[in-house]
This record gives structure tokens, sequence and C-alpha cells, in this order.
């Protein structure tokens, strides 16, 4: 799932400023799983708004609505009837959401409540842990299912640097060396001979360097 | 033409040494350093933004090694360019006459001081070296024709106290498959451990040169041993720094190095040495006089 973290109230409050009518506007997709943008996320916020607004002298209207998914016209359509009715729209969508908001809206500005920050999964309740870099070329089958682009700090393809020390990333004794697992982990699976052949130098251009990326069901087109 | 690879080829004991250039323009101390090693040294390797700290460019250290008439080694890490700076950068370093490279992934952006910056690592060490082979076989990384083909003498690193050990040598391997004709380690101390790392790598056709780290202080090697990967100073030596005189650990640092160096080259340990005295290149000349290299 795309993880997103909420940012600073007080940034959030700052979009805010000069608004007297906004919608919160929640998200049902992923950031619902990760607890930040969904209906509750929607009620808390919206809350504490209100609250830091009528504490200031200057209140704020806000409507709270939350919808299946903001990255998808079919409900993103489903707020038309609120949006022209609003100052601005306070998105807890991750940025895809956001701006597939901002497509639809154009005459109605569209702030983000949230941080994107990685594309992941969550551990345990609460805790949240990326996974993928969405480079666009898949390696995982030679890496022993652990990815070196999105493991390794720095995203190399052959190997660990000489800053990994006892399994641990020189950027912090926290964070696990990527490499270290991916090693182990062949070592497991007896494919060393994967880690043995030098991987050539990637094509970024399936990644983000190729510019914005589509990608399109030529069946689904007619 | 390289002579530092002409050294290597010599079968002699080589000897190169590191100096780190200034953080601004000021030139004077850097040349200072080179002007003491150029002629006890067969190369001098110039740190590349080392620990990711923002300095003058390894390159125009490397260029200004050469103006002197010294041999440079330019250290050239993958974090703070990508292809084509990099290919750029190499066609630079040739046509000055700058024609050794040690091949470096970098340290990570966050250790050092401009920790907001974008890391590139578009290539990796050694996807660096395969990627000067392919540029001395007459065309760059996408295949296009070169006017002018540079021909370096390669290398790169290893880490033989890295714990653990086992994948930094299996990098070593590919490091020397990517063409890597020299290698230079990161500092060693002990001398078993050295040896033991020694016997697997004479196993390939590479010239290995010991790293050797100026040890200044008991709390230098401490400090070390705790914070950085893939260094090892053990205890004995420790001990003998703490026990030295009041303002004479330096000079217990420098004997310690100088009898490291002798053991290396009577015991035909490595090929030869590789000094990196971090800031105190002024005392490299003794440690070379002390350890009988004398040119």
């Amino acid at each position: 799932m795309v993880v997103g973290e909420r940012k600073p109230f007080e940034e959030i409050m700052k979009m805010l400023e000069g608004h007297k009518k906004v919608m919160v506007l929640g998200c049902g997709g992923c950031v619902t799983v990760c607890l930040t943008g969904g209906q509750d996320a929607v009620r808390v916020l919206s809350s504490q708004i209100r609250m830091a607004r009528d504490k200031d002298g200057n209140p704020i209207e806000i409507i709270e609505k939350t919808v299946e998914r903001q990255c998808d016209p079919e409900y993103v359509d489903q707020v038309q009837e609120i949006v022209p009715d609003v100052d601005a729209v306070l998105s807890m969508a991750c940025g895809a959401g956001v701006q597939f908001m901002a497509e639809r809206y154009t005459k109605t500005p569209l702030y983000p409540a949230l941080n994107t920050t990685f594309v992941g999964g969550s551990v345990k309740e609460g805790y949240y842990v990326e996974r993928c870099q969405t480079c666009g070329e898949c390696k995982l089958a030679y890496t022993g299912g652990i990815c070196p682009i999105a493991r390794c700090s720095k995203s190399l393809l052959n190997g660990p640097c000489g800053g990994s020390t006892k399994g641990k990333c020189e950027i912090d004794p926290n964070v696990d060396c990527g490499w270290q697992l991916i090693l182990d982990r062949l070592r497991d699976l007896d494919q060393m001979d994967r880690y043995e052949q030098i991987l050539e130098i990637a094509d970024w251009r399936t990644s983000r360097d190729g510019g914005p990326r589509k990608m399109i069901r030529e069946d689904f087109q007619r | 033409m390289s002579r530092f690879k002409d050294a290597l080829d010599s079968g002699k004991f080589v000897v190169t040494a590191e100096v780190g250039p200034p953080k601004g323009c000021n030139l004077e101390p850097l040349k200072h350093h080179i002007g003491l090693l150029k002629d006890r040294v067969d190369g001098i390797n110039v740190t590349d933004n080392q620990s990711s700290v923002l300095r003058y460019p390894s390159l125009g250290g490397a260029i200004l090694i050469k103006e002197m008439g010294g041999e440079p080694i330019l250290q050239m890490t993958c974090r703070d360019r990508n292809r084509l700076s990099l290919q750029a950068d190499l066609f630079f370093a040739y046509s000055r006459g700058v024609t050794n490279v040690l091949c470096l992934t970098g340290d990570a952006v966050v250790v050092g001081d401009h920790k907001e910056a974008k890391g590139v690592f578009d290539l990796d060490s050694v996807q660096l070296l395969d990627a000067i082979a392919t540029l001395s076989e007459g065309h760059d990384l996408a295949g296009n024709p070169l006017d002018g083909v540079p021909h370096f003498c390669k290398g790169a690193i290893v880490t033989p106290e890295a714990k653990p050990l086992e994948p930094q040598l299996l990098k070593f391997e590919k490091k020397i498959e990517a063409g890597a004709e020299f290698i230079q380690t990161q500092a060693v101390y002990d001398m078993n451990n050295f040896r033991t790392f020694m016997d697997y790598a004479r196993r390939f056709e590479v010239k290995i040169l010991a790293g050797i780290v100026l040890l200044t202080s008991a709390g230098m090697a401490k400090f070390m041993n705790k914070n950085v990967p893939g260094i090892f100073v053990p205890q004995n030596l420790i001990d003998e720094l703490a026990g030295a005189p009041k303002g004479k650990a330096l000079e217990t640092g420098i004997n310690i190095a100088a009898k490291m160096i002798r053991t290396i080259r009577d015991e035909k340990l490595a090929d030869g040495v590789h000094i990196m005295a971090i800031g105190k290149e002024e005392v490299v000349p003794r440690i070379l006089d002390l350890a009988g290299i004398t040119r």
C-alpha cells in the first residue's frame, strides 16, 4: 500500500488561513489501512482544526467526508455537490488522490493533509515499513525476494558497501543492511550464483527518470 | 601511460599515500603535502568529498599533483554524479594526464555535512569499474564511439576486517571480475587477520596495497573501533598508544605505522601499502624513513 503520514498541524493550519468553509476529505484506500487518512482521521483532524480556529476567535466551518478512493474519477465525482460550496478542500489521500481531486475540481484549491511517504506494508498495527520504490524493473527474482533498490540505502545492485557492519547500515545502526538480508536469503535458498553475477547498470527510465509513467491496458480502451 | 601502473607491474614494494583537499579554494596546504610526498611515493590518492563532507574536488587535486610532477590516483565515488558526469570527468582526467582511478561507492549522504542532498548512486563501484573498461574499448555507456579513448589503471577497495567478511569478499571478487587492477584496503592493524585475508586474496590476479591509517591517540583508536565500519585496532596497540608519555602518542602512532609497513614488506604480505594519515600528512615522510623506504 501507499503509506502516508499526517503533516505537522501548524503546516495544515497555515494552508487553511483565510478560508472560512472547507471540506476535509478522507480516502478509504491505503491511507485508511495505515490509519492516517480514513474516516477516523478525518474526524480527529477536523475537530483539531475547529478547536484551534475557535480558540483564535476565527471559527471555520468544516464538512467531513470520506470516499472509497480519491485516485478514481468515479469516487471523486461523488463530492461534486459539495466542492462548489466550500472555499477549499483538505485532502487526506496520498499525493495521487490529492491530484485526482485537483484535476477534477479546477476552481477550488486542493491542499494535502498528508506527506506521502512510501510504498510498503505494516509489520504490525501502526508500524509501517518501506518495501518498494516503484523502479519499474523488478529485480526481486535475482535478490531472494528482497529489494536492493528499496532496502539498500544507496540502492546498490552488486552487494553491500563498506559501510555495512554486523548486518546494519552505515546510516543508522537500527537499519538493516539490505544486502546482508539479500545474501542471507540467497544462501538459505541455495541461490548464491544469482549474487555472483554482476548486475548491469540500471535503466532508470522505467523509474522516474523517463518522465511521468503510464500503464495502459489496451483491451480496456475501446 | 601510468607511472603507478609501471610500479605495480615492476614487482617492487609499492607505496601510495593519501591527501585530502581543502574545504574551499586555498590550495596552499594541499600543495605543501603534495610537495612532501610526490618524490617519496608511487602514487598519491586524492579523496572525493570524503565522508560525504564537501571539499575541493578530487579531480582538481589530482590535476594539481600532475602539474607538480607527482603521480595522482583519482578517487571517484558514485555518490555525487550520474553516468554522464562520471564519464565526462573521466575524459577530463585523462586529458590532463590523470590516468589512475580508484572506484568507490561513496559514503551515504546523510553521514556528511550536506545531509539534505540527493545521493546519486546511478552506478555502484563494480559498475564504475566496468564503465571504465567500456570506455577503454572505445565507446561510452550508451554505445557511442569515442573521439580519443582513455586507458586508465583502475582500482577498488576492500575491507579485510569487515564483520561479517564474506559479503565483502564476494564483492571484492566482483570488482576483480569487473577489471580492478589494484586494491587499496581499508585500514589493517591486526597482522594475523591480514595474513588470513591475503591467503585468500592471493588467489586472484590483482595487486593489493595494505591500508595503513596513522593512529594519533588511544582515543582515536577506540573511536574508530566503535564508529568506523570495518576497522579493528587490537587492544595491544591501544595500550601502546595509551602508555605513551604525554604528548608522544602521535610519535607512538608513527612508530606503529612504520613497524606495520616493515612487517608487510619484509614478510611480503602484500604488494605494497597505502598510507592514510588523515590530516597528518606532514609526518608521512617520517613514517617512510622509519620504515626504511627511501627513494
